[in-house]
């Protein structure tokens, strides 16, 4: 009885249970430091509750506004990234120390790179640009909400229920221990019956069909409602990368998708996908596997190229350079991501032939990425660059940074190197090198950027500087050691070594990987003294920079219906242009009723039960699996049925709120890019005399 | 106040409720973003055929039976013939949508008849599909006998399983439209299930030449 | 005691090439980076001068707020990368044609079987009629060509000094051809990660002259060890090479590296990863049967899979080849 109620799950399998009855130091070093997420997260729970602060939160959690929905997306990241920056930093140490070996035993370490890699891609580095995405397209193509808001809504609870099963795998059971690849036969289950490698299974199953629905609803969005005269040339840089990263999540998400239930398969049912055995064949996985994961890599990247454009042409106060070269630059490496996955592979015993097109092509892809390169210096060039902001210390670090990340992944591009640096730390320096200072710097760059429109008020500038000079200096001394440690031979994912050579530079990278948690400390703290004193960082105008693009042309916090009549678009720049011609404010004759849609609870049920099938699945509570998704079932064909509720806010309403807003726009003295910084930026921008 | 206007033309004689350039681009919109949906799916059945295509050389057989073995080719020429005819049944359930004020009497009828017709041919099909399943289970050509087999029902049920949440959506919209009449909503579904559809057709094309055809061969 | 640190106790390295494959990847790798720095080293110059030039405070009129486009730069932005890209993919095709791990070195090359388990290798010399666990003995100047399979799972067989490395894979064959032109050691190991043991499945290739192979050979030849099913089935518990030899009945020595029935003695100031295990090969088919042992139409249970929590040595046995099902 008690058997097919609880599966396979019992009392040891809760890590806590266990600790009190066998303490064991490390365990409680590793898990704990990383549990205070699920734990935090409860106590959290019950202290909104005892607040009455449930109401509020289950209006956010049940909204279907895109900006509120990407805030989500954001503060999930958030958590999860200091998941995976202590995992990193306890990786670090452990290596510094690990000649001989090190505080960590093996199973925990090789826990700790499974969890810090899958978290890192799918739970920070997408959620984080897909939350970015959501804050700014709508409002950059001039539009009310996504396509699809419920939809949206959906895509996040998915979201949301893979990242409660990695964070439920540190108190229940454990995590799959086969890295972020997860590749069987090591995962299959003779070798790993354990419940981990389900954990990842469903995990990157369901938010990978939550991220194929996001490039769906955001493709739709970019083709179908952009505002008039949203000509596509006219499009915003970001808004283009946000295009081309759907296109790819729509054809890339599904290998990963197939990849999983194929997995599946093997291990609940027996069958011979990627068996040893039976004309099993473990090469298909990695193939499939990759056909998702190096487009992947570009999903990841191409939005945090699209902030770079918008932050090298708004602050150096310019036009972008070679829009049609970066649009097209764009594009050819969206399309190119597509035919390159065997270069993660060149070892794997194909003819010479075939790894040589693969990376030829591999090398094409540089090319574009070059230009794009040259176009922001050329950006920057003839302009009025403001050194002393947030956002320009990032862009300075992604240009110099990831350039070197370009030159690692050349090398590693030419076959007959590979078969030396293949798996080792030299890979890994590879990739961090284009993740940290491509990606996340990307992000953090355009949390900076946007975080006005989301909430309001700016972030602090002289905590944001720190924190950017902490993610790039700490960057430099973690990773760049791991180059020299590669080529000497050092493997990745391994726990320790024998080799003494390795030490002084396993020291270095330890020393900085401290760095990189200070630099994620100073990003709370940004967060936190911002919020402190955020009357004086108000900007209700709402174009805190001088922005140039359609989002700068609301008020923040941006109401919820974004535009109070919906602009139209003569220009590229169609903001900047208004803001010189004098009329950006002008007043507005006729405003119409607003309809936008109501909260729902769908997203959020479908979540849950995206939470309950995935944790029957990893337990064997076959009951629990059944019932969530027969219940996710019938929740669809009832929501089928249902009323679409929609909200209407009267003409007259939004005429107070936005004459309102014009008015004081246009009586406010606004401050030149001198008081940029200062309080007395309240989102209302006035021209520089240029002299000259 | 959009970029893609020129509502009328979007789906001629369709009746989305009034004549009302909205409501038309909600239509567009909503089946556009389906067609997106099923370009991605498209990719998982690639994925799928890629791994069947891959697996179907002796070798993979693991010993075990291969096509000649179990295929029945009367019983596929059933479940193609059930699954055309349902094709043009889905079409003329999307046709009787056509003549004006299609949500009340007869034309109302029609569409039910239609779409009940196409949920009978479904059924036929996947009965026919799931019998032939069972007769390899039962001859040792299970899903556990060999990498072949494996890809083989993987592919095929993945079909199937589509096939059911078709025939699901399908009652679903039965009901819809007999509970609420054939408002703009219903349309929508009714539009969206057309193209599924029609694009589990395609695949069964597909499957029907490289699975079965390509396999006696 | 310094010196100890940064200086690699055995060749680890391609950057230490002791065989001509290792040496042409190291001449690659210095023409690519030479090659890509023509590219990148001026973008790398630019900003910091345009940063200074352009900044705010100093700008003034140099300030072009609409310059957003120009042919000639566009073309030399397009045309940089494009000339450095077309050099490099004309050296990267020839070169990973000439270096193609499948091809033989020349004639008669000295064959080896590999078998990757969890966490040691097994090397067979068929003709040789040895076999060693975590050590590979090879004659300098002569071709190898090594043929590898995985009894577990995916592995990654590299050896820095002499060629880099090849997945080997279970039920499957893959190769890799080298040869040694200089006597000494150089590191193996695998790469690919298998689990709690792997960062510690790491063996040493011993290039000789070869008249020292031959009298190596002979050595082994001696061994009170033989390599059969028995034997094979305990190598193939986890553990490393150096955990397998209680259960082989070899005595291992307290103090200085040295073990009892090997003939090889390895005296380096570091070696962590212990010493070879030197076994007569009477019967060399034990590859093609491992092999086998995937394609006998009965599946693999936890108690025959090894690398399986559950691997019984004792229920596991290796098929007759007349089992096979299928081919490859
Ligand atoms: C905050 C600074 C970071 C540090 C100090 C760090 C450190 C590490 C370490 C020590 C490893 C294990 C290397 C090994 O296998 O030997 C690792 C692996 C990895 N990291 Fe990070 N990391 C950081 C940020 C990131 C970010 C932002 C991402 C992605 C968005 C990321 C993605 C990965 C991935 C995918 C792996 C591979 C995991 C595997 O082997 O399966 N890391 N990182
Ligand atoms: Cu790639
Ligand atoms: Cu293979």
């Amino acid at each position: 009885m008690l058997a097919s109620l609880f599966g396979r799950l019992n009392w040891d399998s809760i890590i806590l249970v266990k600790e009190f009855e066998d303490p064991d130091l490390q365990l409680l070093i590793t898990s704990g430091a990383a549990a205070a997420i699920p734990l935090g997260g409860i106590f959290l729970v019950l202290l909104l509750w005892y607040l009455k602060w449930w109401k509020p939160l289950l209006g956010w959690l049940t909204s279907v506004d895109h900006k509120k929905i990407g805030v989500m997306y954001i503060i999930f990241s958030v958590v999860m990234l200091f998941r995976g920056v202590v995992e990193a930093v306890l990786m670090r140490t452990n290596q510094a120390v690990a000649l001989n070996g090190g505080f960590l035993s093996s199973d925990h370490f090789n826990q700790l790179f499974t969890t810090h890699g899958t978290n890192m891609i799918f739970f920070v580095a997408m959620p984080f640009l897909i939350g970015l995405i959501n804050v700014a397209v709508p409002l950059q193509i001039g539009a009310r909400d996504v396509a699809f808001p419920k939809l949206n809504s959906i895509s996040l609870g998915l979201t949301g229920a893979g990242g409660f099963l990695i964070t439920i795998s540190l108190l229940i059971g454990q995590f799959s221990t086969g890295g972020w690849t997860n590749y069987p036969s090591y995962t299959g289950k003779l070798v790993n019956p354990g419940p981990g490698v389900d954990y990842w299974i469903t995990a990157i199953g369901l938010s990978g069909i939550g991220s194929t629905l996001t490039g769906v609803n955001f493709a739709v969005t970019i083709y179908k409602m952009r505002t008039k005269g949203m000509k596509f040339m006219r499009m915003p840089l970001f808004t283009w990368t946000a295009l081309a990263t759907s296109i790819l999540l729509i054809f890339a998400m599904p290998p990963l998708t197939a990849a999983c239930v194929m997995l599946g398969l093997d291990r609940y049912l027996d069958f011979h996908f990627f068996t040893n055995d039976q004309g099993g064949n473990l090469m298909n996985f990695i193939n499939l596997f990759w056909m998702f994961g190096h487009p992947e890599v570009y999903i990841l990247i191409l939005p945090a190229f699209g902030v770079m454009s918008e932050l090298s042409s708004t602050f150096a106060a310019k036009r972008l350079y070679g829009y049609t070269s970066i649009v097209a630059a764009t594009m050819c490496i969206a399309v190119l991501a597509f035919f390159v996955w065997l270069h993660h592979f060149f070892t794997m015993g194909q003819s010479t032939t075939v790894n040589a097109a693969f990376g030829i092509a591999t090398l094409l892809i540089s090319i574009p990425t070059g230009v794009k390169i040259f176009d922001w210096l050329a950006t920057l060039w003839g302009g009025r660059i403001r050194l002393n902001t947030t956002p320009v210390i990032y862009l300075c670090g992604f240009l110099v940074l990831f350039v070197l990340g370009g030159f690692s992944g050349i090398i590693l591009a030419n076959p007959t190197l590979d078969y030396q640096v293949h798996n080792s730390l030299f890979l890994v320096a590879h990739f961090h090198n284009v993740i940290i200072p491509g990606t996340l710097f990307g992000i953090l760059a355009g949390i900076h950027y946007w975080f006005p429109k989301m909430f309001g008020f700016r972030l602090m500038e002289s905590y944001g500087k720190v924190t950017a000079w902490l993610w790039s200096i700490g960057f430099v001394i973690t990773f760049m050691p791991l180059y020299p440690l590669g080529l000497m031979g050092m493997t990745r994912r391994t726990v320790d070594y024998t080799d003494p050579a390795y030490v002084p530079l396993m020291l270095v990278s330890g020393a900085g990987s401290l760095l990189l948690g200070l630099a994620f400390l100073f990003l709370i703290i940004t967060f936190w003294r911002s919020i402190v004193n955020r009357k004086q960082l108000v900007t209700p105008i709402g174009d805190p920079w001088d922005g140039r693009t359609l989002e700068w042309w609301t008020p923040c916090p941006v109401p919820e219906y974004n535009f109070a009549v919906l602009p139209e678009v003569d220009s590229r720049d169609a903001f900047h242009t208004a803001k010189e011609r004098g009329d950006a404010y002008a007043p507005i004759e006729k405003y119409e009723d607003i309809k936008i849609p109501s909260n729902t609870y769908f997203g959020l049920i479908i979540g849950i039960l995206g939470c309950g099938l995935g944790f029957g699945l990893v337990w064997y509570m076959w009951w629990m699996a059944a019932g969530s998704f027969l219940a996710a079932l019938a929740t669809i064909i009832v929501y089928a049925f249902l009323p679409e509720r929609e909200q209407v806010i009267p003409a007259e309403e939004v005429r107070r709120v936005d004459e309102n807003w014009r008015r004081e726009a246009r009586e406010t003295y606004g401050v030149t890019r001198d008081d940029e910084i200062t309080e007395a930026n309240k989102g209302l921008a006035r021209p520089d005399v240029v002299p000259g | 106040m959009m970029s893609n206007p020129t509502p009328e033309s979007l789906h001629p004689g369709l009746n989305l409720g009034e004549e009302h350039g909205e409501d038309h681009l909600e239509a567009e919109t909503s089946v556009f973003g389906f067609w997106v949906f099923v370009m991605s799916d498209l990719v998982t059945f690639g994925m799928f055929f890629a791994i069947f295509a891959a697996s179907s050389a002796p070798m993979w057989m693991a010993g075990g039976p291969g096509p000649k073995d179990f295929v029945d080719i009367g019983s596929i020429a059933w479940q193609t013939g059930f699954l055309l005819a349902s094709s043009l049944t889905s079409g003329m359930a999307v046709l009787s949508l056509k003549e004006r004020h299609a949500g009340e009497g007869a034309s109302r009828g029609r569409l039910i008849f239609w779409l009940l017709l196409t949920a009978v041919l479904g059924f036929g099909f996947l009965y026919r599909e799931i019998a032939d399943f069972v007769s390899m289970a039962q001859m040792g050509a299970g899903p556990t006998r060999s990498g072949y087999l494996t890809a083989f029902w993987s592919l095929v049920g993945l079909h199937g399983a589509h096939v059911t949440a078709g025939l699901l959506w399908c009652l679903t919209i039965v009901v819809g439209v007999l509970v609420r009449g054939v408002d703009k909503r219903w349309k929508l579904a009714l539009l969206r299930w057309a193209v599924f559809w029609h694009f589990l057709d395609v695949i069964w094309i597909g499957l029907f030449t490289f699975v079965f055809l390509g396999g006696l061969i | 005691m310094l010196d100890s640190y940064l200086q690699l106790a055995v060749a680890e390295t391609f950057l230490q090439p002791t065989g001509p494959i290792a040496r042409a990847q190291l001449d690659h790798l210095n023409y690519v980076v030479i090659l890509t720095c023509i590219a990148i080293v001026p973008a790398l110059v630019a900003l910091p001068l345009i940063l200074f030039r352009y900044r705010r405070k100093k700008a003034g009129d140099r300030y072009r707020p609409n310059w957003d486009s120009n042919l000639g730069l566009e073309v030399a932005m397009w045309g940089l990368p494009i000339v450095v890209i077309f050099l490099m993919a004309i050296s990267l095709w020839s070169i990973t044609q000439r270096l193609d791990p499948y091809e033989e070195l020349g004639k008669d090359p000295l064959e080896i079987k590999v078998i990757g388990l969890d966490w040691k290798w097994v090397f067979l010399y068929p003709e040789e009629k040895v076999a060693f666990v975590d050590e590979l003995i090879v004659p300098v100047g002569r071709p190898v060509e090594l043929e590898m399979t995985s009894d577990t799972v995916m592995q990654s067989l590299r050896i820095s000094a002499l060629v880099g490395q090849i997945y080997a894979m279970p039920a499957m064959t893959t190769k890799l051809n080298f040869i040694a032109s200089d006597a000494g050691e150089a590191r193996g190991m695998n790469t690919q990660f298998t689990g709690r043991g792997m960062w510690r499945q790491k063996f040493l290739v011993h290039s000789v002259p070869t008249d020292e192979y031959q009298q190596r050979i002979a050595e082994a030849r001696q061994s009170p060890i033989t390599l059969n099913e028995q034997t094979y089935a305990i190598l193939a518990q986890q553990g490393t090479a150096e955990e397998a030899k209680t259960p082989l009945g070899i005595t291992v020595l307290e103090g200085p590296l040295e073990t009892q029935g090997t003939a090889t003695v390895v005296a380096e100031r570091d070696v962590p990863v212990g010493q070879g295990i030197a076994m007569r090969l009477p019967e060399p088919k034990i590859f093609q049967r491992v092999l086998a042992r995937y394609k006998t139409g009965v599946p693999m249970t936890p108690e025959t899979q090894p690398g399986s929590p559950s691997y019984d040595p004792a229920k596991a046995s290796l098929p007759p080849l007349t089992a096979v099902r299928m081919e490859m």
